[in-house]
């Protein structure tokens, strides 16, 4: 998974000048020392002005100094793959583990961490790790950590703790010193002056002077005398100043025509300029191609399709096959665009840039596609209008209004507290229905357990990612019995992401759970703290009124009289929670139905208290003795009617 | 002719010196023979009359060595200038690649220029060729005669080169923008080859 050292990028081969010696200095610095001297230690530079080059010599300078130690290359997006490939295998630990074994870790365009949340948190995870084991950690980007967008400021500040160098586009010596070593490397000798004469050009970057040194290589090769200065510039387009041979390609004045002419070098002259221009006419092909290349490679597409022609002779159809590539492109663009709108972290994705895996792009599109299928819903059954207020459910009440109000913006998260049959359940998806009532909203509203479940199948379906996709693009995010995340890591681990996220872009979360999180056992200290961080509502055990209100909808929606004796039995009844007094309703309701009665009160007391209906027993006489439903056996006689309520209850034990 | 063959890697291109009568065509060919490494020309083909007058056409071959992988090769010809050897001028334009015209800067041979310029059109359309796809480039030799006997390179390109195309002020005897022309029209030459598709 990550990268060998490339033996020929060491520091013996690698030109120092003034704008990249502090650079290479801190890297030796860094080999000699690993992990004391700077840590981590961050360098940055335009493309191709050598980072890659110092990573790599660092890492072979460390192992010449001490040969057991573990030292790893490797480019973030193979750090990425790597770490996606190990979660995808469940084995997240063990990615983890061999990371932090590691002696010298080099990370190689740490610049993609932009959008990539997760493995910000992944990496920084490491950095600590590493520093604290005192192992090296040396980065390498095309920009310095405060400019990449997107950046945690926890890793710009541990970036910025260790050492940040910059390598800037090396002077003139420094050009010709590359250029000569260079030159010599590729056994080329050229005539004085001649790789001068490249050096004035400020190139961008050590890579194009590579370049230019190659044509001239190549130039040389094909012809039989040396190259000298003038012809090095002509060959590479330098504009050159007048001077007395120059003179002779200048169109005829009369007056200095025969000495000028007499330049011996006339024909040598002539074949540069033809060479040049066969290079671009003959090869005309190629310059299409390599000009193909050069575009989309700098949009960010793979071009191995258009390099293999290349290789080739003569390749036939080559227009076409640019064409086509063009058209891939063209159809990955659509997709990519289409994949932004549904998911944008998906869009980065490198199959969008890759018009030789065509099938992947079109699958990774479709899938982003299903993703795009709306989370699951608030349940309708739930109407925010339904939920009955009393002073146990004021502040969650009030808080659930306000959220409605502003979504996202007055306590997020919400969470609400409070025990099992307490309406949290009601509350939470009659809010999730009042959002979803919004403009564009996609409000996703579940139990927690559904969501470790669905998190499961996507790992199982090697479909992460638009599970993710899919709660990302969530305008609100709605989890019921959030303590049963309990001992799911990994759960924990995507929610913890995905909270960050929609919090940041101003989504609102509400959880529920049976008690304050801090109470909460199995769950994340991170989780704990972001759940603490919003508004946490408890809702108490309903209090009288409560309870009359929720009876009187409760009879209203049986259609049964709302008899006053019958409401005052039933509110008076010692339930600790809604859902019980729903279910005391409902039994009385159904015995009521058993024997074809009304429901009154005396009716309620006889099935909630054990009395036999009083059909049964008239006109019978009974030994007082009674047979419940339940199968006990019971007798009137020692029955107790009235039990005082709880408080009243402790009270009595005392006396 | 093939310009380009990609299967034998080769690029052969005929380049012809096309003008009126003692306008300095077969001296452009000498001066670049002179000039030519041994090991990279041909013998050169003259065919004069006594009086040294071209009577058939002159024929240099120079071969460039390999370029790009091809073995390039160039062959530069000229044509009789008199009137009468029109059907010889006709035979080695055939299979031209690119054309020079060699005009005389003298002001007295304008007309002749003209006529030569007029024919070297008529001959190309026998080809079928139209001379606005034939790569031209104009050299108006003899400049360094005194000023009062001949036309500025700018009288000359408003009296012939109409179609604006490169024009080279030469003294082709001392060699001076022999191979300024010859540069000129390999461009041309080579040129059209990116803007057309190779030939096999």
């Amino acid at each position: 998974m990550t990268s060998a050292l490339n033996p020929r990028f060491s520091f013996e081969t690698f030109v120092v000048g003034a704008a990249n010696r502090l650079a290479v200095t801190a890297g030796r610095t860094v080999a000699e020392n690993p992990g004391s001297a700077y840590n981590p230690l961050f360098i940055y530079s335009g493309s191709g002005l050598g980072k890659t080059h110092v990573l790599m010599a660092i890492g072979h300078a460390a192992k010449t100094i001490a040969a057991q130690l573990n030292i790893e290359y490797l480019t973030l997006d193979e750090y990425v793959e790597a770490f996606h490939a190990a979660i995808a295998a469940g084995q997240g630990d063990a990615f983890r583990r061999r990371f932090q074994n590691v002696d010298v870790l080099l990370v190689d365009d740490v610049q993609f961490l932009t959008n990539r949340k997760e493995m910000q948190a992944e990496l920084l995870r490491l950095t600590e790790a590493l520093q604290q084991s005192g192992h090296q950690i040396v980065l390498a980007s095309d920009r310095p950590p405060a400019e990449i967008a997107d950046l945690d400021e926890r890793l710009i500040s541990r970036f910025s703790g260790g050492l940040v160098v910059d390598m800037g586009i090396p002077d003139y010596e420094t050009r010709v010193a590359i250029l000569r070593r260079k030159a010599e490397e590729r056994g080329s000798k050229f005539q004085p002056g001649v790789l001068e004469a490249v050096a004035k050009v400020e190139y961008p970057n050590v890579r194009e002077l590579m370049g230019a040194l190659n044509r001239l290589v190549a130039f040389q090769a094909v012809n039989d005398t040396p190259m000298n200065a003038e012809a090095a510039s002509k060959v590479l387009g330098i504009p050159t100043a007048a001077s007395p041979t120059a003179a002779s390609s200048t169109a005829v004045s009369s007056a200095a025509a025969s000495s000028a002419a007499a330049s011996p070098d006339e024909f040598s002259q002539f074949l540069t300029d033809v060479t040049v221009t066969v290079g671009k006419a003959v090869e005309a092909w190629r310059a299409r191609v390599t000009e193909a290349v050069l575009r989309w490679e700098g949009e960010g597409y793979r071009t191995g399709r258009l390099e293999k022609l290349l290789e080739q002779e003569t390749p036939a159809a080559v227009d076409e096959a640019i064409a086509a590539y063009v058209q891939d492109v063209e159809r990955l663009k659509a997709l990519e665009a289409e994949v932004a709108v549904l998911d944008p972290q998906a869009a980065g994705e490198k199959v969008f840039r890759d018009p030789d895996r065509m099938k992947a792009a079109e699958a990774a599109a479709a899938k982003v596609r299903d993703g795009a299928a709306p989370p699951p819903a608030p349940s309708a059954a739930f109407p925010f209008d339904s939920y009955v207020a009393g002073a146990s459910n004021e502040v969650a009440l009030s808080a659930a209004r306000d959220v409605i109000a502003k979504p996202g913006k007055k306590y997020n998260p919400l969470v609400i507290a409070g025990k099992s049959g307490l309406g949290k359940t009601h509350l939470l998806n009659a809010i999730g229905l009042e959002l979803a009532k919004k403009k564009n909203a996609i409000v996703a509203c579940l139990s927690t357990q559904a969501f470790v479940d669905e998190l499961i199948a996507a790992i199982d379906g090697n479909r992460v990612d638009w599970w993710r996709a899919r709660y990302r693009r969530a305008t609100a995010l709605l989890l019921d019995d959030i303590h049963l995340l309990a001992g799911k890591e990994r759960t924990q681990e995507e929610l913890f992401n995905l909270f960050n996220q929609l919090v940041d872009a101003d989504r609102q979360l509400i959880f529920t759970a049976p008690s304050h999180p801090n109470t909460l056992e199995g769950l994340e200290e991170r989780i704990v703290s972001r759940l603490e961080g919003g508004l946490v509502a408890e809702i108490a055990e309903p209090d009288k009124e409560l309870r009359r209100s929720v009876l009187e909808r409760l009879l209203t929606q049986q259609r049964l009289p709302l008899e006053p004796a019958l409401v005052d039995y039933l509110a008076d009844r010692p339930v600790d929670s809604v859902r019980s007094l729903t279910g005391v309703v409902q039994r009385v309701v159904e015995a009521a139905a058993a024997q074809d009665a009304p429901v009154t009160a005396g009716l309620a007391r006889e099935v909630l208290e054990g009395a036999p209906p009083p059909r049964r027993t008239a006109g019978l006489r009974t030994s007082g003795i009674v047979v419940s439903s339940a199968g006990g056996v019971r007798s009137r006689e020692k029955m107790v009617w009235d039990w005082p309520g709880a408080s009243d209850r402790v009270i009595e034990d005392l006396r | 002719m093939s310009l380009v063959n990609f299967t034998s890697r080769e690029i052969t291109c005929k380049i012809v010196y096309y003008g009126p009568g003692r306008s300095g065509k077969t001296t452009n060919l000498h001066y670049v023979y002179g000039r030519v490494p041994e090991t990279r020309r041909g013998r050169m083909v003259s065919l004069a009359t006594q009086t040294d007058r071209t009577l058939f056409f002159d024929f240099l071959p120079i071969d460039l060595g390999q370029i790009s992988g091809f073995s390039t090769r160039f062959q530069l010809y000229t044509v009789p200038g008199q009137v009468y050897y029109n059907a010889t001028r006709r035979l080695v334009l055939q299979g031209a690649d690119g054309v020079v015209f060699v005009g005389d800067s003298q002001a007295r041979q304008l007309d002749e220029n003209i006529e030569s310029l007029q024919n070297l059109q008529s001959n190309l359309l026998e080809h079928g060729v139209d001379v606005r796809t034939m790569p031209l480039v104009m050299q108006y030799n003899k400049q360094d005669l005194p000023p009062e006997l001949i036309l500025t390179p700018a009288d000359l390109d408003d009296a012939l080169n109409f179609r604006s195309v490169p024009s080279f002020p030469a003294d082709a005897l001392h060699g001076k923008g022999v191979f300024e022309t010859l540069k000129g029209i390999s461009e041309l030459v080579l040129k059209k080859l990116a803007a057309g598709s190779p030939t096999v």
